[in-house]
């Protein structure tokens, strides 16, 4: 169980999340929507510790994270950023096994290239990619190694930064299956962020969406359509005009 | 009001410096202390080496090489005007070892690794890397920094001891070949001039140059703003403040180190 409750964060006079309370069930998805730059991926860094919160509390399974100290706190979540984020320097399988290599020297090295390898095939990916670098692969295949890498410690929670943008409608379809997919084999708690409905239909239990710092609507993905809130029905079917100021 | 905009533009300024010299301090002691402490990345460390130490070699050597026959002919062609040609080993040898040599080495370690590792380590910040490192349980500053460091420091010194030897020769070169000197002579007058605390200074000298380069690389890069531009800022700092800070260490060793 994840919980936020009245978060609030700012940069500097830009107040981003201000008053952001969710509760994301045990082994469920969820996924936050909203509009570029609304905070969506301040969430996912705020519950990791990557950026300190101003106000209120979060906690996974009632306790409270302290990244710089709590390895264990960190070893229970796998995440997929937006861009990759894989290591340039290494080739793909050290990618995926790189927290099983901290230290590894033979036999155990072996031991997580072959984790490595196991984690890749589990994303569609051959043997033949392992020895690659990142920059010789495609953005698709790119996003499966992170996806790789992010279950790769078989991990309790799993974030999702924008899993699908940039990629094509089909390479869409092929994560969005593979994310409900890994999160139903591995009964995980996970969080995904995207501004794209597709995607969000075919990953989520749970959606909310975040519009100006607090979370405007929260319910179950199957009642969007029907939920007559004015701010979510403009998102969902991408008007232009209602609440949500689209210019300025 | 506008009148004052340049001092207020000074003062900003000053304020700047001011937040680099308190966060470049922290940053130090912390980088140093992440030497110390476990866990230690073998193959990080092993990469630093390689980049920093033997990548380096050629355009270390280069220098030297030029700049010591380069400083040959200087003093031959200055020491005619009062009858002093002879003395081109000594000069060249005590030029070299005690100040061209860590300082040149020094300057060519900040250009060259002080761009590369703030560049590379910008990138992984603008890249979210660094963010990817800590979800993976591991701290920038020990699997980044604290191995870079560490290679600057021991590896320069090295850089530097090569770097001295191949500038005396570029300046036996030059005296043997052009100026006429002995080369039997010019070997004996250098090796007799010299002495062990002309040695060990270009040694702590390289030691703590290349602790500045590599401390500036990592500073620099792990305070990149965003984007390209945000990059771009950071090796042009990173070249920057390294170099002024080699030749403002080199003043004080100098000073520390050879004036009784």
């Amino acid at each position: 169980m994840i919980q936020l409750e009245n978060v609030h964060k700012a940069f500097g006079h830009n107040q981003v999340l201000q008053g952001v309370t969710l509760q994301v069930p045990q082994g469920r998805s969820l996924v936050i929507i909203g509009g570029s730059g609304s905070g969506k991926s301040v969430i996912l860094k705020c519950i990791l510790g990557l950026l300190p919160i101003d106000r209120g509390r979060i906690l996974v399974n009632g306790q409270a994270g302290n990244l710089s100290t709590d390895r264990a706190f960190l070893a229970r979540f796998g995440m997929l950023f937006q861009g990759g984020a894989l290591f340039d320097s290494l080739p793909v399988w050290q990618n995926v096994a790189f927290a099983l290599l901290r230290g590894a020297h033979g036999e155990a090295r072996t031991k997580a290239r072959v984790v490595a390898l196991e984690k890749l095939r589990r994303v569609g990916l051959g043997a033949r990619v392992a020895d690659l670098y990142p920059s010789e692969l495609s953005g698709g295949m790119q996003k499966r190694v992170g996806i790789a890498r992010a279950i790769a410690s078989e991990p309790a929670v799993m974030f999702f930064d924008e899993p699908t943008s940039g990629l094509d409608p089909i390479m869409t379809g092929v994560i969005n299956d593979l994310i409900r997919g890994l999160v139903r084999e591995l009964n995980a708690t996970a969080i995904t962020i995207t501004h794209d409905m597709r995607s969000a239909r075919a990953i989520a239990d749970h959606v909310a969406m975040l519009h100006e710092g607090v979370i405007e609507w929260h319910g179950p993905a199957k009642d969007m359509d029907t939920c007559g809130n004015p701010y979510l029905e403009q998102f969902i079917n991408a008007r232009a005009q209602g609440p949500i100021k689209a210019l300025g | 009001m506008k009148l004052l905009a340049p001092l207020a533009l000074l003062g900003r300024q000053t304020l700047v410096l001011l937040l680099h010299i308190g966060r470049g301090t922290i940053f130090t002691l912390t980088g140093l202390s992440h030497i110390l402490r476990p866990p230690f990345y073998g193959r990080e460390l092993g990469r630093a080496l390689l980049q920093i130490g033997w990548l380096s070699l050629p355009v270390v050597g280069l220098t030297a090489f030029f700049t010591g026959g380069a400083l040959a002919l200087q003093i031959h062609a200055g020491g005619a005007r009062f009858s002093a040609e002879a003395v081109v080993p000594q000069i060249v040898a005590i030029g070299i070892v005690r100040e061209l040599g860590p300082v040149l080495v020094g300057l060519m370690i900040a250009a060259r690794v002080s761009s590369s590792i703030a560049a590379e380590i910008a990138t992984m910040k603008v890249t979210e890397q660094l963010d990817a490192l800590m979800t993976l349980s591991t701290h920038p500053m020990k699997y980044l920094t604290a191995p870079r460091i560490l290679a600057g420091l021991v590896v320069v010194p090295v850089l530097v001891g090569v770097g001295d030897i191949i500038g005396i020769f570029g300046g036996f070169i030059v005296g043997t070949r052009q100026l006429g000197f002995n080369s039997g002579t010019y070997l004996a007058n250098t090796i007799d001039f010299l002495q062990a605390a002309d040695v060990v200074s270009s040694l702590i000298k390289g030691c703590v140059f290349g602790g500045i380069a590599a401390m500036m690389g990592c500073y620099f890069g792990m305070h990149a703003g965003r984007g390209a531009q945000g990059v771009g800022h950071a090796t042009k700092g990173a070249v920057q403040a390294a170099a002024m800070l080699i030749l403002t260490a080199n003043f004080i060793l100098t000073a520390v180190l050879f004036v009784p």
